[in-house]
Order: structure tokens, then C-alpha cells, then sequence
């Protein structure tokens, strides 16, 4: 079936079957491979992108259940060239190894900043705790969200 | 150790010790990245691998007419198809000729082994349609009886034609231990085992590969780690030269010893494109990763030590098992024979003696993970010395620093691993330094007031144990180095990465070597059997050491180069030219770019390049120790790490944040494996743990308190950047640490810790036992 979804702030069209999860209508339908599929039964957070401002996992959500909101991927907090000051402070922490994870990192983290960006360290930690990562150990990436929680408080 | 990471626009030299930012980077944080699912190809079909159910049994039949039925499905493989006998996965590693009959076939051909054995492949439209086709087969296996552990009447046999389900006992020895046990003042002999765990990356295997049929070529996407080696093999099995396969790494979401071996699907995969004459694609699923890609570790040694009561290790026997699941595959039996290689760890024993059986079971093959063999052995060791201390009254720390090994006993031998026979001998270092700076750094002195006392509830416990870790596996590595045609160089090397910095590493040894910036760089091409004839590949610590020094070593030919082609322009002799900063001057001043150099090479046919390789057979010995202070609830059975300290002398350090982000990562997995992870199968063979849900990584916020520092003070000698492996030793000694500061915490309530995994339920348990006990006595 053809279905209308508004994807990074721009609407796309996609023909997906009723069974196909929004990780794979994402990837394969619209071309957005940032957004990573790790496990597909919701552990393990490569595939996090957010829905309506909350950070879901594309691979419990069903492409046609994602009509009629609006979903921004890792592509999506990303600029044209360049890195933002979460990216930098990722970059700068070493908060990443082979880079699976971090797309689902990014958008919990964003998230995460853009409703509580004086979130503590444990809060940082216990949203974190969905997402897995087997290179770092963690240490370096919440370093880097708590380094990044700056670039979201309101400017005065 | 500093690792504010630094801009290289602005970095000094040499760049080599810098922590500069990672060029890899800036794709991975954008989701640029190009991991295999990532890619398409026009007309490409998706295959899922259908797989036993069944932990043994005979196959005895696969009727596929309703899967070939459904629309969209195009071709069901099985054994028949593909011929049989149908082809066998060799052993890579550590090769005998006895455990032969023990590798594993591409495709179940008569009988099944362990659930997760491939027995058909269907090709369709999509993934999807592809799993729709699985369901559709009918496999009819006939169940045979299951063996899922070692020892006792063995219900069945494996392979009936060597009659036996134990494949091989290798032996580690030196000296004459018998003799020495007989005459000793103490012995002590203790069991001990390691749970089955897996390496696990985040991202699972994949594979892509297209025929194209008028070049009778083929093109596999998704190699890593050893693509060379994996092209040899498949060429024999396909009846291809050599130069008909390409193999080319994409980025690669983690692999920590499992992910790049040679497994049934790099057959398959390849043999349904080149049967479809369309692109194939088959990505893994997280539950068929679980069933599919090697397991490690499971590992059980009865140890025994011989001492004088003052201390002084004379002696070491022993026994281990390893369960090795149910074929040998590429990695031979790399783990058992590091159990018993490494066995004595960094200490000083003259007389050793280990043996290690190895046996075939119904249960996923296994392979290597980080630290194979090492993590098990030093688990052993490290206990045993422990218990040994307190059972004499000797102090853990000195009892240890009187037996490592002197720097001027090196180089040290290790023991001989039979077999194959042939030694391996520790080139430097000063184990007693690391040891004192771990000390330093956890403040020991100050902690020992906290081991084995009970507060607010929680019993706390310290300790610290020490360890090797070989890197630098022979026998060479390829380099080659290229002027591109806009003057920048292309690195091109036969390592690969594994996600771990290896572009930003190799770019630091390259600028160095040439002397030029990470601007001239055209990039460092890696990980394809394209790009330099012959590679080995990453494993064992070996990428930067081998790799590295390929680079430093084809350097000097590429100058020379560089200055003949230059020498004509700049109307002087090539000796006379001298090289900076991507410039060539002659002998008054005058000057060309390499950009000019290579622009006027393009006129001509054969390009300004250098190949060649670094040999060595000599293996490096990182170094180090690790301590720990623990408390543990024995309500719960729950253990927090309150502090973790890792001391690592690498001999050299050519990225400080990448070295510490591997120590950090390989500790948290360590942690994970002394912790949560197991992968548990019932009577019949079926993994109880097939999924996330059951299979328990660590998390963020598991194990937030842990600090590295990795030393350069002894550099090896034995390559030219002065290297050591580093991408393992953070793993290795965890679980003997950790175990040691658990017990030495409950010391007070005499809980024996002779067992991994550590989890709450198992050490709840345990003291629960003790506590049951000790009322039972009293009253
Ligand atoms: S792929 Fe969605 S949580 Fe793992
Ligand atoms: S960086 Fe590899 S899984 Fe997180």
C-alpha cells in the first residue's frame, strides 16, 4: 500500500506492505540508512528515532502507524555539512568506535536535551540504558551528552 | 593519560602519540556510515537461510514445492544443489591434521549438528517474501540423541567416523613438574569454569555478492578481518582462481574476534549469486546471530599449584576442557591452545604442565572473542593465586610481585604448546612497574582498610591481578603506498578495521613516515583483496603492529621513488632531492609539489607507487594489571564496582583515545561476560537465550566507575614503531579480578568463588548455601 509520512520535516511517500516496521520503510523505502536495525525486538536502541519529539524504536513501530506523525531520523539532526554541537561532542569524547549505535545514541540523546537539557548524570545514564553499545563502554558517551547539554539550554 | 582530542590542522609532530580526532568520525556521527545493509544493487534478491531446528539429527528430507510456489520466491538451495560432498570450512589457525573430520560442511548435507546448521537457502523478491518461503519448506529430520556436555557415557557420537567426541588433548610444558609436585612443601588444586558468552557485535553479518557472468567474476561485499584468507578459501571451493574474487570491507559495526571468519554463508551466499546470475543479499537477524555466529569461552581446568610456604610459585599442572560446540571452524582451537600457552600469565614458573581436551558437543560452534583463551586461563590462575594467599597467609600483592617475571629474565619463553611444538617468547617490559603504577593509581594502601568488611549492609572486598597479552600474530603484512594523480598519497594496506579508528591510527603512521599532513592523504584503503596482493588481515592484536610497520617499511622505498620522479624536474640527481611537507627541493631552492610531481607522472603509464610488506614471526607482550574494589549485597547477590583501575604498558602509543577507548570497551565487555552474559542450552541443545531480552549485555548504567592508563615505557623491539597488540589485554584479566575481589569480600562468610558468570541469582545462591550451612552446624 502507498502510504504519506512526514519524515525530517519534509513529507514522502513510500509503498510498504501492512506488515513493514517504520525501521524498514525508513532504510529501504525512503533511503534513510542512518537510522540502524540491530536486534528488530526492541532492545537494543540502533534504530531510535523520534517520533512527535519522543525517541521510540522503529523496529516496534509499523511504517502505517507512523501516518500522520512527524518522524525525524539521524539524518534529520544533522546539518547540511558539518556536525552539530551533540556530533562535536561525541566526536570529542571518542564516544563512538564503529558507529552502529551512535545514530540511535544521537537521537535519544537529542530527545533526551531538547526537553531536559539540565538532565543530570543519572538521568543521562538510565535514558541511555536502552541503547546498546559494545565498543565504548558507555564512560565517553555520556561524557558527551553531558558536554552537549549546553548547545540546548535556551541562549539568554 | 591525556586524550583532549586534537584538530589535525593543527596538531605538531610527530602525530604518532596524538589524540587526534577521528577521521571516521564525521560519516558515523551524520549516519553516513556505510554498513552492508546499507547497500543495493539493481535486481538484487534477498536470502534467508533456513536452519535445523534440531541440536542432531539425520536429515532426510527437504521438500520445497510450496515455498517454489509462492509469488516472488525464486530459487530454494540445498545441499543437492550445490553437489555433495559439498564443500568444507578449513581451519585457518592453529591447523591439525587430525581435527580434519571435524569441519564443518557449507551446508547440512545427511545429518544436522546443532540448531542453527544451514540445510537450505531461499532467494526472493525481498526479505520478507524470502522468510515467507522459509516457512513454507518442509524439513524432515530425524532426531538423533543430543550431546550437550562432556564426559560420562557419551549418548551419542558427533562424527561416526572418527568415534569419538573428544577431537584432541594439546599440552603446554616445560620443565618436570611431576618431579617437582612429588618433593613440594604445598600444593593446591582447585576447579574452576567460564560460561559460554559471545563477542556480539552490535551490527549483525552480512553479505552481498554479484556474478557478473561475462568476466566470470565475482564481487563479495560485507568481508572483514581476514578477507584474503577467506578468498582462498573460497576460490578452492568454487573452482575460481584466485584473481576472479573481489572482496571489499564496508564499515563494519564491530567484530572482537567473531565477525569476518570464513562461516557457511560466505559460501552460500556467493554460490546463490552466481546460480541466480542476480545480486544476492542476506543480513542476519539478532536470533540468528545468536545461533549462528561463534560462541566463545566455555571452558572448565582443574589447577593445581606447587609453592613454598614463604611463596615462591614452583610449579603448575593442570587439566582444562573446552567445549568447542559442534564443528572446528577457521579458528582451529586457538582458545584451548591459549589456555594453555598462556596459562602461567606475566609469572615465573619453570615447570608447567597443561593439558586441555578439547570436545565436540551439540551447541553452536566456537571461535575467538577478544582475549580467546586468555580471559578463561588468567580466570583460573589469578584465583587460584588468591586462594593460595590467603590459605598461607601471604600477602595477595607481594606474593604476586615475587614471582612475575624480571626484566632481565627477557626475553622469557612460554611454555610449548604440543603438537605443534614451537615456542613464543615475551620480548620486554617491567611486569613489577605496571604492577606498582596500579597500585598507585587505585590507592591500594588506603583500600586494604575496606576488604571484607560489612557496610551499611554490603559486604566490600580489593584486589588486583596481573597479565600478558599477545599481539602482533605473524607471519607478515602488505602496504602500498600511491602518488594519486592530484598529488595526494593513498595508503593501502592489507589490515582491516574492525570499527575501531583504524583509518585515523594509520594516517597518524603514515603522515610521520612521509612527513607530509593528513590533507595529502588520499585515504587509507583497507580490508579488500583489491588493494595490495597479499594481506593477513585483523586479529589477535594485529593490525596497527603489522600493518603499521608495513607502512613505516614501504615508506622508504616510496621516497625513493618520489625523488627519482622528482629529480628530472627539479634538474638535479635524485639523491639530491630532499622531501618535506608533501614538497620535493632540489639542491638550490628550487621546489616542486608532490601535486606537480604526480601531474607529470600522469603523462606517463606507470604510476609513482611502492609495495612491500613487514615480516616478523616474533610476537609482542603487552602487559599490565588491573585492580578492583567491589561490595557486594548478600541480599541480592548484586556486585557494584565501586572502582576499576587499568594499567596497560603497549610500547607504544600512536593514538591515545582510541588505545583508551578500546582498554575501556574490552574491560566493559569483560565486565558483561564475569556478570550477565551466557548463552544457556537445555538437555535437548536449544539456546534459552536467543534474544536481548535473555542474552544481557552491559549497559550505561552498569559499570560507570572505571579508569584506564596505558604506559609506553618499554617499547618492543621487535618492529619498527615499537608497538604491542592492544586491542585485547582490557579484557583479559576482568573476570580473575573481579572474582577475587567478590570472594575476598565474602570472605567473612567463606563463599568459595569457583564459577562464572558472577550473576546476582548464581551468588545469591552461593551464599545462601554457605549461610544454610553454617546454621545447619550451629545448631
Ligand atoms: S533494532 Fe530496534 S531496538 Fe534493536
Ligand atoms: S560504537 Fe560500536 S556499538 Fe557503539
Amino acid at each position: 500500500m502507498q502510504v504519506k509520512l512526514e519524515v525530517n520535516g519534509k513529507s514522502c511517500e513510500a509503498t510498504v506492505e501492512a506488515r513493514t516496521t517504520l525501521a524498514d520503510c525508513l532504510r529501504h523505502e525512503l533511503m534513510l540508512t542512518g537510522t540502524h536495525v540491530g536486534c528488530e525486538h526492541g532492545v537494543c536502541g540502533a534504530c531510535t528515532v523520534i517520533v512527535d519529539g519522543a525517541a521510540v524504536r522503529s523496529c516496534l513501530m509499523l511504517a502505517v502507524q507512523a501516518v500522520g506523525h512527524s518522524v525525524v531520523t539521524v539524518e534529520g539532526i544533522s546539518l547540511p555539512e558539518g556536525l552539530t554541537d551533540l556530533q562535536a561532542s561525541f566526536r570529542r569524547n571518542h564516544a563512538l568506535q564503529c558507529g552502529f549505535c551512535t545514530p540511535g545514541m544521537l537521537t535519544t540523546a537529542h530527545a533526551l536535551l531538547t526537553h531536559e537539557p539540565d538532565a543530570s548524570e543519572e538521568r543521562i545514564r538510565d535514558v541511555l540504558s536502552g541503547n546498546l553499545c559494545r565498543c565504548t563502554g558507555y564512560i565517553p558517551i555520556v561524557q558527551a551528552v553531558l558536554e552537549a547539554r549546553e548547545a540546548y539550554r535556551p541562549k539568554s | 593519560m591525556k586524550r583532549d582530542p586534537i584538530d589535525t590542522s593543527t596538531a605538531s609532530r610527530p602525530l604518532a602519540g596524538q589524540a587526534i580526532e577521528r577521521i571516521e568520525d564525521l560519516r558515523f556521527l551524520r549516519g553516513e556510515g556505510q554498513y552492508l545493509d546499507d547497500l543495493t544493487l539493481p535486481h538484487m534478491l534477498h536470502a534467508v537461510v533456513v536452519r535445523s531446528s534440531l541440536a542432531h539429527g539425520t536429515l532426510r528430507s527437504i521438500d520445497a514445492t510450496a515455498a517454489l510456489a509462492l509469488p516472488g520466491v525464486h530459487a530454494v538451495i540445498t545441499a543437492r544443489d550445490i553437489g555433495i560432498p559439498v564443500p568444507r570450512i578449513p581451519m585457518r589457525l592453529d591447523v591439525l591434521d587430525e581435527l580434519h573430520a571435524y569441519e564443518q560442511p557449507v551446508i547440512a548435507e545427511h545429518k544436522v549438528r546443532y540448531v542453527g546448521e544451514p540445510i537450505a537457502v531461499v532467494l526472493a523478491d525481498s526479505p520478507a517474501l524470502a522468510e515467507d518461503g522459509a516457512d513454507q519448506l518442509i524439513v524432515d529430520i530425524e532426531p538423533l540423541p543430543v550431546v550437550t556436555t562432556r564426559g560420562g557415557e557419551a549418548p551419542a557420537l558427533l562424527f561416526e567416523d572418527t568415534g569419538r567426541n573428544l577431537a584432541v588433548t594439546l599440552r603446554a610444558v616445560r620443565g618436570e613438574v611431576d618431579a617437582i609436585f612429588r618433593a613440594a612443601p604445598y600444593t593446591r588444586r582447585e576447579h574452576f569454569s567460564v560460561q559460554r558468552h559471545a563477542a556480539m557485535p552490535m551490527e549483525p553479518r552480512g553479505l552481498l555478492a554479484f556474478w557478473n557472468a561475462e568476466a566470470s567474476h565475482l564481487t563479495i561485499l560485507g568481508a572483514c578481518k581476514v578477507p584474503h584468507a577467506n578468498r582462498r578459501v573460497l576460490a578452492g571451493q568454487l573452482g575460481l582462481p584466485e584473481a576472479a574474487i573481489d572482496m571489499q570491507e564496508n564499515d563494519v559495526g564491530g567484530g572482537f574476534g567473531a565477525r569476518g571468519e570464513f562461516y557457511p554463508e560466505d559460501y552460500l551466499i556467493a554460490f546463490a549469486a552466481r546460480h541466480a546470475r542476480r545480486p544476492v543479499k542476506w543480513v542476519e537477524d539478532r536470533r540468528e546471530h545468536l545461533l549462528a555466529t561463534n560462541h566463545a569461552r566455555d571452558a572448565e581446568c582443574d589447577l593445581e599449584i606447587a609453592c613454598t610456604r614463604e611463596g615462591h610459585i614452583l610449579a603448575l599442572r593442570g587439566h582444562a576442557h573446552t567445549d568447542l560446540g559442534a564443528y572446528i571452524r577457521t579458528n582451529g582451537v586457538t582458545p584451548s591452545r591459549n589456555i594453555a600457552q598462556v596459562c602461567c600469565g606475566p609469572y615465573r614458573i619453570e615447570h608447567v604442565q597443561i593439558d586441555v581436551s578439547v570436545h565436540m558437543t551439540n551447541k553452536t560452534p566456537v571461535g575467538t572473542y577478544r582475549g580467546p583463551g586468555r580471559f578463561e586461563t588468567d580466570f583460573f590462575r589469578e584465583r587460584l593465586l588468591d586462594i593460595v594467599a590467603a590459605d598461607l597467609g601471604l600477602d595477595r600483592v607481594a606474593f604476586r610481585r615475587a614471582n612475575l617475571v624480571r626484566s632481565t629474565d627477557m626475553p622469557w619463553s612460554l611454555p610449548v604448546v604440543m603438537p605443534w611444538g614451537g615456542g613464543s617468547e615475551c620480548d620486554s617490559g617491567d611486569y613489577a612497574s605496571t604492577l606498582a603504577h596500579a597500585l598507585r593509581e587505585f590507592d591500594w594502601d588506603a583500600k586494604r582498610a575496606l576488604d571484607g568488611q560489612l557496610i551499611d549492609g554490603r559486604y566490600h572486598g580489593i584486589a588486583i591481578g596481573c597479565y600478558l597479552e599477545g599481539g602482533a600474530s605473524g607471519p607478515r603484512e602488505g602496504a602500498r603506498l600511491r602518488l594519486h594523480d592530484d598529488g595526494r598519497v593513498g595508503v593501502y594496506v592489507g589490515s582491516s578495521s574492525i570499527g575501531q579508528g583504524l583509518e585515523t591510527v594509520f594516517t597518524q603512521i603514515a603522515c610521520d613516515a612521509l612527513d607530509i599532513a593528513p590533507e595529502d592523504i588520499a585515504g587509507i584503503f583497507h580490508g579488500s583483496t583489491r588493494y595490495v596482493n597479499e594481506g593477513f588481515g585483523a586479529y589477535s592484536s594485529r593490525s596497527t603492529v603489522m600493518g603499521g610497520s608495513a607502512v613505516v617499511v614501504v615508506a622508504a622505498p616510496f621516497k625513493e621513488h618520489i625523488r627519482a620522479a622528482a629529480a628530472p624536474l627539479l634538474g638535479c640527481a635524485p639523491d639530491q632531492v630532499s622531501l618535506a611537507r608533501a614538497i620535493a627541493s632540489g639542491p638550490h631552492g628550487e621546489t616542486v609539489s608532490f601535486r606537480q610531481i604526480a601531474e607529470h607522472r600522469a603523462q606517463r603509464a606507470e604510476p609513482v607507487q611502492a609495495e612491500g610488506h613487514f615480516a616478523s614471526n616474533r610476537r609482542t607482550y603487552s602487559y599490565g594489571a588491573h585492580a578492583t574494589h567491589v561490595a557486594v549485597d548478600p541480599g541480592t547477590g548484586r556486585v557494584e564496582v565501586i572502582d576499576y583501575v587499568a594499567v596497560e604498558d603497549v610500547g607504544r602509543i600512536i593514538n591515545p583515545a582510541t588505545l583508551h577507548g578500546q582498554a575501556l570497551g574490552a574491560i566493559v565487555q569483560g565486565l558483561g561476560g564475569v556478570f550477565l552474559e551466557h548463552l544457556v542450552h537445555d538437555e535437548h541443545g536449544q539456546l534459552l537465550t536467543a534474544s536481548f531480552a535473555d542474552y544481557l549485555l552491559p549497559g550505561a548504567c552498569d559499570f560507570p566507575n572505571i579508569r584506564v592508563f596505558a604506559l609506553e615505557e618499554h617499547p618492543s623491539p621487535n618492529n619498527p614503531l615499537g608497538a604491542k597488540g592492544a586491542g585485547e589485554g582490557g579484557i583479559i584479566p576482568v573476570g580473575g579480578v573481579i572474582a577475587n575481589a567478590v570472594a575476598s569480600a565474602l570472605r567473612p562468610l567463606n563463599v568459595g568463588i569457583h564459577e562464572l558468570p558472577l550473576s546476582p541469582a548464581k551468588l545469591w545462591a552461593s551464599i545462601a548455601d554457605v549461610r544454610h550451612e553454617s546454621a545447619g552446624t550451629a545448631s
